[in-house]
């Protein structure tokens, strides 16, 4: 893979970050200062961080409600999304979304969407949209094994193909919706052959390494932008955490996670950087320190940050600015 | 002035708000080569094209997700759902992802979209295929609902709606497709969320909408004959909801009756009664009156449907009672 040595630094401090942010976020709604629910996405660093790292600043990313990861990729600062967990005028979304609605269309970052699901017809009309007003921009839609499931996602994977419009669709199947397994909620346990059957060429990617992440994510966007229609990825991964927070886990055993945990993604990067002699475990552990500093300035900027103002609450239901 | 169909008029605003902006199109289920079950959208496919005038699988969900998604892009998609009845297989776009993304993103995301779509009873199609949920929708802060009654009101504000960077659920009526009017020549407006009085009058006030106006209409005249003089106050839009005229008018009537088709029970008419009794209750000289559909299922049979569908001697009678 031609990288630079400063754009695999990057990919591992993105990785980092979204790993001690989420470590930050749990202890700060452990303290209450985050409500709601909390979706971390610890364990999968590598499946966002490798496909985003590949797409091209016309490419549109939509995601579920396992949203801060997505976002850090995305370009988003952690600030911003610290903010936002806080619920402050800083955030991202100005505070009124919270975890799992965070977006930034300025970069291209179209949400954070709770409703399984739901966001993939969305993913179709964001790429229909490209291709009427003739731009060369790929819709990345990614969503988990649950959504499969749901009539949605039939909806719209069948458009994309009816209409060749140019998404790749990217499954992250960590195995479990919710608290249910793949082989007790979906007909087929390859979650590919769903895209099979409206032939959709599709593959399987190991979702723990963030290079084999990247070359297959290249690889899917090249294959979309040359007029070929859609592309589905499954890329099979694991949450190391809950569902969400206060997740009791009684539908997996601690050996479980525990053998998962062995394929950290943060890990296999790591090893690969200091194997391939890219980087010292030393710069590495620089910059591991630099985004405990990091973090800490967000934790601080979100705290620091003002609650918004009452007016807010009638602000932005119409673009237009009726009041009611 | 011309004097054209509904059907003309809801075309013709379509037609001339495809030819005046590229980036207006239309997507549903038999909107092009079939030309609109309702016959909306004859001929735009060979005028327009297939890019522009996009036949659909029957999949709801895709149709209003598809459009949402599309208007994030900057483009003003006109997604046409055959019948509101089939909208509850878009409820979750509509109403979790339409009406929220503007608010919910602190005002990043914006959707300059129209949901066309057709409701009310009374052409025997069952208790399915015969509904008028359009309070349902209302009552979602981030939608706006319209539902005119008039051809010039219906070529006006479906201009409006596809104009508008706000998502608009444009409601049509079944049966008033071959209602003729007046409508103005050229290109013109007409507001969203704006009531009107559609007939003046000084006894009494009736608050309606859609094909009720028709409805209300005929009841007013032959109270015209008993010397009772109606001011009809056409809503037009439900959300937003312009009470002006309703309390301006009930203000110098003293008395009220609301006249709508869907059900009595959380409707249309249970929110104007409240606004009525919250904003002028000075003013109340008498109980104001509801009339609305029985509160059953459609039925098939067609007396039974018409003995559920509210009628112009109701309304006639319900005038009676509050005077």
């Amino acid at each position: 893979m031609d990288m630079k040595k400063e754009e695999h630094l990057d990919l591992y401090h993105q990785m980092v970050l979204i790993r001690l942010l989420e470590e930050q976020a749990a202890v700060l709604y452990q303290q209450g200062k985050i409500g709601g629910f909390l979706h971390l996405y610890i364990g999968q660093e590598a499946v966002s961080t490798g496909l985003i790292s590949a797409r091209k600043p016309q490419d549109r990313v939509i995601t579920a409600y396992r949203d801060h990861g997505v976002a850090i990729n995305c370009g988003l600062s952690a600030n911003e999304v610290m903010a936002e967990l806080l619920g402050k005028a800083t955030g991202c979304s100005k505070g009124k979304g919270g975890s799992m609605h965070m977006a930034d269309v300025k970069k291209n970052f179209w949400g954070g969407h709770a409703i399984v699901g739901a966001h993939l017809p969305l993913a179709s009309g964001l790429a229909l949209g490209d291709l009427y007003q003739g731009t060369d921009g790929v819709t990345i839609c990614m969503f988990g094994d649950g959504a499969t499931n749901i009539g949605y996602f039939h909806e719209a994977v069948n458009l994309s193909k009816v209409w060749k419009l140019p998404v790749l669709w990217v499954c992250e199947n960590n195995e479990y919706g919710m608290g249910t397994t793949v082989e007790r909620a979906s007909a087929v346990s390859e979650i590919r052959q769903k895209a099979e059957g409206y032939g959709i060429p599709n593959g399987r990617v190991d979702g723990m390494n963030v290079m084999e992440v990247r070359q297959a994510s290249l690889d899917a966007l090249a294959h979309i932008r040359g007029g070929n229609g859609p592309y589905f990825m499954e890329v099979n991964t694991y949450r190391f955490r809950g569902h969400s927070m206060g997740d009791p886990e009684r539908y997996r055993t601690q050996d479980e996670v525990h053998c998962w945990q062995e394929s950290d993604p943060i890990g296999i990067y790591h090893n690969y950087l200091t194997g391939e002699k890219i980087a010292s475990k030393e710069e590495l552990d620089a910059l591991d320190v630099q985004v405990e500093q990091e973090i800490q300035a967000a934790v601080q900027f979100a705290e620091n940050s003002p609650e918004p103002a009452p007016e807010a609450l009638f602000q932005d239901i119409y673009y237009e600015g009726e009041r009611e | 002035m011309a004097r054209i169909t509904m059907r003309e008029a809801i075309s013709q605003a379509l037609w001339e708000e495809m030819e005046r902006d590229p980036k207006v199109f239309i997507l549903g289920e038999e909107v092009g080569v079939w030309g609109g079950t309702y016959a909306v959208t004859k001929g735009f496919y060979d005028h327009f094209g297939a890019e522009r005038v996009r036949d659909t699988p029957i999949a709801e969900a895709a149709i209003i997700g598809g459009a949402i998604g599309a208007a994030l892009t900057g483009l003003r998609p006109v997604a046409e759902l055959m019948t509101i009845n089939f909208a509850f297989s878009a409820m979750d776009h509509i109403v979790n992802e339409a009406a929220k993304l503007h608010y919910m993103f602190g005002g990043q995301f914006v959707l300059p979209m129209v949901i066309r779509t057709v409701g009310g009873g009374g052409r025997q199609l069952g208790a399915t295929h015969s509904q008028t949920p359009d309070a349902v929708f209302a009552h979602f802060p981030g939608l706006k609902v319209v539902a005119p009654g008039t051809p010039e009101d219906a070529k006006g504000m479906l201009k409006s709606a596809i104009r508008s960077n706000d998502p608009v659920m444009f409601i049509e009526h079944a049966t008033l497709y071959q209602v003729r009017g007046e409508v103005p020549d050229g290109d013109y407006t007409v507001p969203l969320g704006v009531s009107k009085v559609q007939r003046p009058g000084r006894d009494v006030t009736i608050v309606t909408y859609s094909k009720m106006l028709e409805i209300s209409t005929k009841a007013a005249e032959i109270l015209a004959k008993d010397g009772i003089e109606a001011e009809i106050v056409d809503l037009r839009s439900l959300r937003p909801l312009d009470m002006g005229p309703v309390l301006e008018s009930f203000k110098k009537t003293n008395r009220a009756v609301i006249v709508e088709e869907g059900w009595r029970s959380f409707g249309v008419g249970s929110e104007i009664a409240a606004r009525i009794y919250e904003e002028a209750f000075d003013y109340v000289d008498a109980p104001v009156r509801r009339v609305a559909q029985k509160e059953v299922p459609l039925p098939y049979n067609r007396t039974l449907e018409q003995m559920a569908l509210p009628q112009v001697e109701d309304v006639v009678q319900a005038v009676k009672e509050v005077l």
